[in-house]
This record gives structure tokens, C-alpha cells and sequence, in this order.
């Protein structure tokens, strides 16, 4: 343990708005810890440069999971066992389910945050290629207000995103109209279980009268931060599946994405296997889109 | 073929001795323990990978005068840590070889200040150019230890290799190459020192081998025995990498514990841990061999070299195993090994279960199938037309005087897991799948104990004792890390002296208490140590039965009352016996040649794995071991041993890959260092077919290192059969599987919008 709890202040209000209010008395001087379990282990590294924490755990206003007849409210402190255990996103948003089952290990999962995992912004965070393949909406919150956003304008940068200073991520919204759609999600990890993503790949597409109709794909490790295929999701738009489309699509994708080589894997392997789970979601969707 | 004795205890899968205490967090680890007054230690180390040290300054901001620091001036005896050689120093004075090299030692009564005062120490260095590959090292252009980089070299030879060529109907070549392998017990290094001038030094800690770190603490302090104490704790987890290691942490503590006049506990946390102790020496071997029409072998060329770091530490003997494990359980008339271990500026290589074997066997196994391939011939036949059976001779000329089943164990590994069956599927599902599957096989001997003369000059003694209150105990300096050494010993001695398994216990594992029964390495513990204790519970006997009126046969509260007759009439009642070789047991150290090994475990192992072609991973979806070990002591921890020896050998294939940049390790972080995990490893089926050997406690052989051996060179053989791509090098990771597939394709263009 290189951390010492001497050199940290951690304070608890208890509540949203005493959590606001201390945001906006001192901007930018508080960092908001959650579950913990990413804070800690750069603490336990020695490396937390964050000297005065406030924490957002046990407070009920941010730990929710709202269903409405068109969308779901999920609080940012709500954790990845809460959203593995909701009935209503297993039934209809399978990809956020399964992407927090790969969270960590059982025990991260019990104290790992959505929000948490947004904020810290990992090129590679397991929740966020679901997020953008469900066209997810995230609202911030602060003394003067709550404003929404689209989740894919979120992130703005290496570990950078548009929370100002006194800034909370307050509800992440995920809309009720993703059942006739093809979902596909897909996370290489350096092993099975207690992975970080070399490369990980979520879809949606809707396929009418033989046409791609609707198609967002989320993508994480191939770029600085977890990203929206814009470019690919235009080259296939409006196309109908055929062996051209696919080619097309490997190299729409090949020129928009740009991962790194780091100490987990090549930038190579992630363009060749970014675009391979691009050309299997799009057999998946052909193959289910033929059958009656 | 003998017949396992009829045994009460010795073969049941009793309660572990220590398994209550550890199920219930009794267990006592270093890090639990405080002694008064304690303060704490943490090491400079160096930042650079070769140089002359021009000055060391120490931070204004900090306040030194709260922090003992040791240097190599405050060393009393020698500046050196005892092992084979006497090269590495325990604190580097004026010159560094490696990254991490320890430079000097802080002590403060505040852990959590010692992180600033490292990162305060500033030094500044002279650079000298490094050398960090076999490669570089044996070019010779940058001399970087002794005149001419070279730890140690090995020639065994074997009939006459050149003339064999000559009449060869194949010729086959390869080149196989292995990375370092962390050991990641669980337990980091630690240790806690105290110091005073009359009672010496003594250490508690996290070790295998108590005498080691004992003969190094009299080295640096230059103290008589009597001074010197080195107590095991509870440790967790071991697998070589506190062989060696731990008499470095503990030369450490016991400097700065002099020096501040305080207990000092060195407890090192997974990153230093990483970073600066040992791992498994990586190794290219390169293999020539000859073969008849039939592909029997005639003669085999190998040419095999480890990297071993920048200190000697113990590659001279993982070099010996390596060597005397090249060629395989195969009978071959004419063998040349040549082997060599160079000096880098990496981190000394160290002890790692196997000790050169893993490498060695990945080389030769994985050729096995390269060349099947060139003979078209199944791999399975290949081998089994060139097994050693009984009457046999190895590559040393060692004569196989016990039973070889060799052909039992293949018949038996390809029956339990379907072999045959499951390969002619998988060719016909692998063409409409995107997932490739394949089995693949390895076969393998270990040695068993030290190689050659080296139990006649270790010379252990061991043995059992009756304490007052009526207490059978286990005298050794054998250690129980996890792998059961403290419930196979008492099970021997309980079944020798016909009493019950709990009246026996280990005494403490303590320098002032036991004897030195040698290092728990070698997978020496069952067959060397158990023997010995096995003999002294009979002499025992045998003294009760002469002097304390104890029957010729007897019941448990016959034994006690003669044992407390005994103890009324002389004292003391202990009973001590020293190493006998086997005999008609010739080693010639020098030409290499005849009995390496008292005994050889054997095996044969089978992996099935799919390789998936859309991300370019392997996984090892189910995995069969059959094994003859002699006698099983244990069925449960001989099973686990196998499982975790898989476990380790899936891990050395297919994960664990140690990214080295400038002599430095990159990845020392369990997050990015990547271990198989309980959802990577497969089922594991685990078969033992049993003949005792008589040397051995109860007749067992080793069986510790064993199942590491054989995965790599199974998994990527199964591969091949997959995929039709031999790769030769490990640690195969996905990145690699996708440069071999893909490396033949036309490359894929991007198209900007």
C-alpha cells in the first residue's frame, strides 16, 4: 500500500445537495469517489493526486434505477450489480447487463459505479461501447442546474469530458426502444475474467426491406476515448448486407479508428480485430434479418 | 511391477496440518507480525540498467536525522549474497549491473515515510552500455560479467553425433524460445530482522530455504552459528522465487536492524516485488536431429542457452537441469548438447518450478511435432516409436533400472480424452467455423532431487523426536509453502511409527531447532526427506524396541508408554539419520555422464484448445495429465499439485508475458501482468499410475515441478493441429497468433472518406 490516508481529506455528506453545495464552494478542489474502485487502486499505487475527497456512496438520490414507459433512469452511483440484477435492462438492453458482468470481479462489481466509470473516461471503460450503441443521454448537475447531453459528446479527450468544476454526472438515460433491434457486443479482453479491453466493439442495427435502417456502433480502446463509429456508421447506412458492404465497412473502419500501441496490445491487432467484430456483427445481422 | 504397501495413513488424503489455521485467518504471515519497538525498512534501488554510481545526495526536504541508512560500509562480513557463486553483492557499492539493484536501505519507525525519503535519495550515475539479450551477450562486443559473459556451459555427449548424421534419412531443424515467467505467490517478500550483541541475528520471513538464508546472514555479518537464527513463517506460496531471493530481503532487514538498534520489518508490495526480484530465465534452444526412414530417432544436436540476468544467483544448476532434460524421455543413440547460460543487465533469473526443465521440454516437444510433420507422420506415433523403456539408456548414459511405462501413460491419456476421435472432428468442424480446434500432446520425465552427486554433498540430516507431553515431532528444515510438506512428512512419520496422524506434528521451522534436511526445492521433499524421515521413525522403533521393552508389534499407547519409559531412563529421545545414496550410483561432473537423477517422475499430457480467428486468441478448453510419481502420499495435494502446475504451465503459453523495456519491468502490475484466472483454466484431468520406488519416502519420486513441464509445448502443438501454424515461441499471445495468421495475407487498406 503506497497511499497514506494521512496526506487525504475524505469527507461524507450524506446527501446530493450538501454533496452540490460543497462542488460549489471550493470548484474543481474536490474530487467525488464512489465505489472506490478505481480511486483505490491508484491510491494504493501511490499515485491519487486527489487530496480532498468527497464521497457519493450510500447517498439514495444517486443510486436508483428509474423505468418509465420510454426510458430508463439509471442514477450514477447506481453499481454494476444493481444493473446486472434489473429485470427490465436484461430483458431490453442485454448489452448494458452483460457489460456489467465483465466488470472486474464480482467484488467490483458490488462497489463499481456507471457513473463512476464515465467520469474516470478509460479509452477502454467496459460500460461505455453499450452506452453508445443504445444511444444513451447522460444529465449533470450542479447548484445552478441540470442540463443533458447525448452520451457520445461526453467524453472530449484523453480522460477529459464536459463536466464543469462543480459538476456532478447526476442520471445516465437509456431509451425503451431497442427490442426490435439487433444487439451485438463484443469485448477482447487479455483474458476471460479481471480483463481491461484490448478492444471492444457494441452495436445496434435495425434492418428493413433488406436495408441497414439504423446502426450505432460504440467502440472502446480505438481512439482516446470511448467513441461512436461515426464514419463506418455512414458507410453502411442505407446499404443492404452483401459480401461489398462488409469490405466497405472493414475499410470505413480500418480510416476512422485510431488505437495505440501500449503495454496490453498492439495498435495492428486492434485495427484487424476491431474490424473483424465489425464484418461478425454484420454476418450476425445478415443471417438474422434473412430468417422469417 | 511392485505393489503399493498396505498403508493406514500414508495414502489417504488426510486434513492438511496447517489447513484449519489458514481456513480461519490463524496463520500467522510475516506481515501480521510486530515485535516492540519495530520500525520499518524499504530499499534504494537503481534506476539505471549498467553504471558507475558518481554520487548519492540526500534531499534537504526530508529530515534524515529520523532515518537509519545503511550503505555496503555498514556490511561487518562479507559484501555478498552466499549462493553458488559469491558475484552478487548485497548492496551495490560504486557500480551497478541491473535495474532495482539494491544501493542502500532506510529504516524509519513510520512505514508511511519512507516512499518520500526513497524518492529522495539522488543519485547520479556514470552510464555504462548495457546487454539484455542472449543474443547481445554472446557477441561478446560489451563484456558485462567475468572475461567473457558466461555464467556456466555444459557439454553432454553421447555416442557419435556427427557420423549419425551422415547415414540420416531426415534431417530436421528447429529454434524454440521461452520468455521469463513471474512466480506470483500470493505472499510478497517479507521479512522482520532483530539484532543484538549477544544473541546475533534473527530473522522471521517468507522462505523455502532456511539454511540458505542462514549461511548468507553469516557471510554479511561474519557471525559464528550460534549466531545466527532463521525462523520460516507461514508462507504464502513459494514456487522457487523464495529459494534464493529471501536471503537477500533478509540481509537487508538485519543490516538496518544493527544499525537502529530496532526490530525492522521489510515487507516488499507487489510493484517492487515485480520489479526487482526473480523470475524464470528465458531460453532459445536450437535443435538438429536425424532420423531413419522408420523416424527412429539417431542422433539429436542441441544447442541451448538461458539468459541469466546480472548475477550468476543460480543459473549454473537451472542451466545443469535444463541440459540433463533436453533430449526427452526418448532413446537416442548419439546426443550432443551444448548449453550455456550469459550474463545480461536484466534482473537476475532465478529458481522457478521446473529449473530449466519447462524450457528445455517446451523446445523438445514442440520439435517432436515439427518434425512428425516432416515425416507425415502422427505425432503420437512419433513418439511412441522412440520412447526410453526399462533397460533403456538416457542422453548421460543413466541406465532406466526401475519399470518405464511410458507407453501405459499414452495409452491411457489418448483413452481418457478421446484423443483420436476428438481430432478427427475437430477436421471436420474447423472448416465451417471461425473457431479452430485442436489436441496436441507432450511427453516428459523430471528428475527427481538434486542432479548428480548434489544430495551426497548436501548430506541432509533429518528426523523425529518424542517431546515430554508425549508429541511425536518432524525434524526437518523442510518448508511448507502451500504445496503439503507439512502433512505428507507427518503422515510418514505417523505411518512409520504406527500412531495416529494427529500425534504427529512439524516442529517449528527454525535454525535453532532443526536440522538441515537440505532446501525444499528440487521436488526433493517427498522421495529425499520423507525416506529419511521414514527410516528414523523405523530406527526409532527399533531403539524403543531395545531399550523401553516395546513389542514387535504395538499399539499407539504401547508406542507413548515406551517412549516415556525411554525418556525416564535416558533423556532425550530423538532419532536422526543422514542421506544415503542409492547403490551403484555414478556421476561424472564432469563429462556429464551417468546417473543424473536418483529417480524420474514421467508423463504424458493432452490439450484440447480452440483458437478463435476473430480475435486470435487460444483458450485451452479441456486438459488431461497422467503421471507416474511412485508412490501417491496424498491424493488430494498430488492432484493439486498437478492442477496448479497446469494452471502455471497455461499461464507460461498462453498469458504471462514479461515486458521488459531497457532492463526494466514494464508490466509490474497485476493488471497488466496477466495470469489465467480461475474462468481461463480448463478441467483439468488429472490420472496417477503408481509404482513405488524403494528410495523414496514410502516410495515416492517428485512430483512438485512435474506438471509445469508439459502444457506449453501440449497447448501449442494443439494449436498447431488447429490451425495448421507451428509457432515456436512462448508466451503466445493473441498478438502473436494475429502477426503468424495474418502475416501471409494482403494487407487490408483503409479508405479515408
Amino acid at each position: 500500500m503506497r497511499g497514506n490516508a494521512q496526506e487525504h481529506d475524505l469527507v461524507a455528506p450524506g446527501n446530493l445537495g450538501a454533496v452540490l453545495d460543497l462542488l460549489a464552494a471550493e470548484p474543481g478542489q474536490w474530487t467525488p469517489i464512489a465505489g472506490g474502485t478505481e480511486l483505490m487502486v491508484a491510491f494504493a499505487a501511490g499515485k491519487l493526486n486527489a487530496s480532498k475527497l468527497v464521497s457519493l456512496w450510500g447517498i439514495p438520490d444517486l443510486r436508483f434505477i428509474a423505468v418509465t414507459g420510454d426510458s430508463i433512469a439509471v442514477g450514477a452511483a447506481a453499481t454494476f450489480l444493481d444493473l446486472r440484477r434489473h429485470s427490465v435492462i436484461a430483458a431490453e438492453l442485454p448489452l448494458l447487463a452483460k457489460a456489467a458482468s465483465w466488470i472486474g470481479s464480482v467484488a467490483n462489481q458490488s462497489r463499481a459505479t456507471l457513473g463512476g466509470n464515465l467520469v474516470n473516461g478509460s479509452p477502454a471503460a467496459d460500460s461505455s461501447p453499450a452506452l453508445l450503441a443504445y444511444d444513451a443521454e447522460i444529465e449533470m448537475i450542479s447548484v445552478r442546474g441540470a442540463r443533458r447531453i447525448p452520451y457520445c459528446e461526453f467524453h472530449t479527450g484523453y480522460k477529459r469530458n464536459r463536466l464543469a468544476p462543480d459538476e456532478l454526472l447526476y442520471t445516465i438515460y437509456l431509451p425503451r426502444r431497442f427490442k426490435r433491434h439487433t444487439h451485438y457486443l463484443r469485448k477482447v479482453g487479455t483474458r476471460r475474467a479481471m480483463a481491461i479491453a484490448k478492444v471492444a466493439l457494441g452495436a445496434t442495427a435495425l434492418v428493413a426491406n433488406g436495408l441497414i435502417h439504423e446502426i450505432r456502433l460504440g467502440a472502446a480502446s480505438l481512439a482516446p476515448f470511448p467513441a461512436r463509429l461515426m464514419a463506418t456508421e455512414a458507410a453502411l447506412l442505407g446499404q443492404a448486407i452483401a459480401p461489398e458492404t462488409i469490405r466497405a465497412a472493414r475499410r470505413a473502419l480500418l480510416a476512422e479508428v485510431q488505437p495505440i500501441d501500449d503495454i496490453r496490445s498492439t495498435a495492428g491487432y486492434r485495427r484487424r480485430v476491431a474490424a473483424n467484430l465489425l464484418e461478425e456483427f454484420l454476418l450476425e445481422l445478415s443471417a438474422k434479418a434473412k430468417r422469417p | 511391477m511392485e505393489k503399493c504397501l498396505t498403508t493406514r495413513i500414508v495414502g489417504a488424503s488426510v486434513p492438511r496440518k496447517e489447513g484449519a489455521d489458514k481456513l480461519l485467518g490463524r496463520a500467522c504471515y510475516v506481515d501480521d507480525m510486530e515485535r516492540e519497538g519495530m520500525w520499518f525498512g524499504a530499499t534504494v534501488r537503481s534506476a539505471i540498467p549498467r553504471g558507475i554510481i558518481r554520487s548519492i545526495a540526500f534531499d534537504r526536504h526530508i529530515d534524515w536525522s529520523e532515518f537509519t541508512v545503511v550503505t555496503a560500509r555498514d556490511i561487518p562480513g562479507e559484501n555478498h549474497i552466499h549462493l553458488i557463486m559469491t558475484d552478487q553483492p548485497c548492496l551495490a557499492d560504486g557500480k551497478v549491473n541491473h535495474c532495482e539493484e539494491p544501493i542502500l536501505l532506510l529504516a524509519h519507525p513510520d512505514k508511511h515515510k519512507l516512499r518520500k525519503a526513497v524518492a529522495a535519495v539522488h543519485i547520479e550515475y556514470e552510464l555504462l552500455p548495457p546487454v539484455f539479450s542472449i543474443e547481445e551477450s554472446e557477441r561478446q562486443d560489451v563484456i558485462v560479467w567475468g572475461a567473457d559473459n558466461l555464467l556456466k556451459s555444459y557439454l553432454l555427449e553421447k555416442g557419435d553425433v556427427d557420423s549419425a548424421f551422415s547415414r540420416a534419412a531426415h534431417l530436421v531443424e528447429g529454434e524454440y524460445r521461452t520468455g521469463p515467467q513471474e512466480h506470483l505467490y500470493i505472499e510478497n517478500q517479507g521479512i522482520i530482522a532483530e539484532y543484538s550483541a549477544e544473541r546475533g541475528v534473527t530473522v522471521w520471513g517468507s522462505l523455502q530455504c532456511p539454511y540458505y538464508v542462514f549461511k548468507s546472514l553469516r557471510a554479511v555479518f561474519d557471525l559464528p552459528e550460534e549466531k545466527v537464527r532463521v525462523i520460516q513463517t507461514e508462507t504464502g506460496g513459494a514456487f522457487g522465487g523464495k529459494e534464493d531471493f529471501p536471503s537477500n530481503v533478509a540481509c537487508h532487514a538485519a543490516l538496518l536492524a544493527m544499525k537502529c538498534g530496532h526490530p525492522v520489518k521489510v515487507v516488499y508490495d507487489r510493484i517492487e516485488d515485480l520489479a526487482a526480484t526473480t523470475k524464470r530465465h528465458p531460453s532459445r534452444t536450437r535443435h538438429r536431429t536425424a532420423l531413419d526412414k522408420e523416424g527412429k530417432l539417431l542422433a539429436m544436436e542441441i544447442d541451448l542457452a538461458t539468459d541469466g540476468g546480472a548475477y550468476a544467483t543460480l543459473s549454473s544448476t537451472v542451466l545443469s537441469r535444463a541440459t540433463l532434460h533436453a533430449s526427452g524421455p526418448y532413446l537416442c543413440p548419439n546426443v550432443r548438447i551444448r548449453s550455456r547460460s550469459w550474463a545480461t543487465n536484466n534482473v537476475p533469473y532465478g529458481a522457478f518450478r521446473g529449473f530449466g526443465a519447462p524450457q528445455a521440454v517446451f523446445a523438445m516437444e514442440r520439435h517432436m511435432d515439427e518434425i512428425a510433420a516432416v515425416l507425415n507422420m502422427d505425432p503420437v506415433e512419433l513418439r511412441r516409436r522412440n520412447f526410453l523403456h526399462e533397460g533403456d539408456t538416457n542422453a548421460t548414459e543413466q541406465l532406466m533400472r526401475e519399470p518405464v511405462i511410458l507407453d501405459q501413460l499414452l495409452d491411457r491419456a489418448l483413452t481418457e480424452s478421446d484423443y483420436s476421435a476428438r481430432r478427427r472432428r475437430f477436421a471436420q468442424e474447423n472448416s465451417g467455423s471461425t473457431i479452430k480446434r485442436g489436441m496436441g500432446i507432450s511427453a516428459f520425465y523430471h528428475g527427481s532431487g538434486f542432479t548428480g552427486a548434489g544430495e551426497v554433498y548436501l548430506n541432509s540430516l533429518a528426523g523425529v523426536d518424542v517431546t515430554h507431553d508425549g508429541h511425536v515431532r518432524v525434524l526437518v528444515s523442510n518448508t511448507e509453502f502451500g504445496q503439503g510438506t507439512n502433512t505428507i512428512l507427518t503422515q510418514i512419520a505417523a505411518e512409520a511409527l504406527g500412531i495416529e496422524y494427529s500425534d504427529a506434528a512439524m516442529a517449528a521451522p527454525d535454525t535453532g531447532t532443526v536440522p538441515n534436511s537440505g532446501p525444499t526445492v528440487a521436488s526433493r521433499t517427498g522421495m529425499v526427506v520423507g525416506r529419511l524421515i521414514e527410516r528414523a521413525g523405523l530406527q526409532l522403533l527399533a531403539l524403543l524396541r531395545e531399550h523401553a521393552g516395546l513389542g514387535a508389534s504395538h499399539t499407539r499407547d504401547e508406542f507413548f508408554a515406551a517412549c516415556a519409559r525411554y525418556r525416564a531412563a535416558h533423556g532425550e529421545l530423538v532419532s536422526l539419520c543422514r542421506y544415503e545414496a542409492p547403490p551403484d550410483v555414478h556421476w561424472d561432473d564432469e563429462k556429464y555422464h551417468g546417473e543424473a537423477y536418483g529417480a524420474y517422475a514421467w508423463a504424458v499430457q493432452v490439450a484440447q484448445v480452440a483458437v478463435d480467428t476473430v480475435t486470435y486468441s487460444a483458450e485451452v478448453e479441456e486438459f488431461w495429465t497422467v503421471q507416474e510419481v511412485g508412490r501417491v502420499l496424498h491424493p488430494i495435494l498430488a492432484a493439486g499439485q498437478i492442477e496448479g502446475g497446469v494452471a502455471q504451465g497455461i499461464g507460461y503459453a498462453l498469458y504471462e508475458k514479461v515486458v521488459m523495456q531497457d532492463g526494466r519491468m514494464a508490466n509490474n502490475q497485476m493488471t497488466n501482468y496477466i495470469m489465467p484466472t480461475a474462468e481461463d483454466v480448463p478441467p483439468i484431468h488429472v490420472y496417477f499410475e503408481q509404482i513405488p520406488f524403494r528410495y523414496g519416502g514410502f516410495g515416492a519420486k517428485g512430483i512438485g515441478e512435474l506438471p509445469h513441464d508439459g502444457p506449453a509445448p501440449a497447448i501449442l502443438n494443439a494449436i498447431r493441429d488447429a490451425i495448421g501454424i507451428g509457432f515456436n515461441s512462448i508466451p503466445l499471445l493473441p498478438e502473436d497468433l494475429y502477426a503468424g495468421l495474418v502475416s501471409n495475407q494482403p494487407a487490408e487498406e483503409p479508405v479515408l472518406p
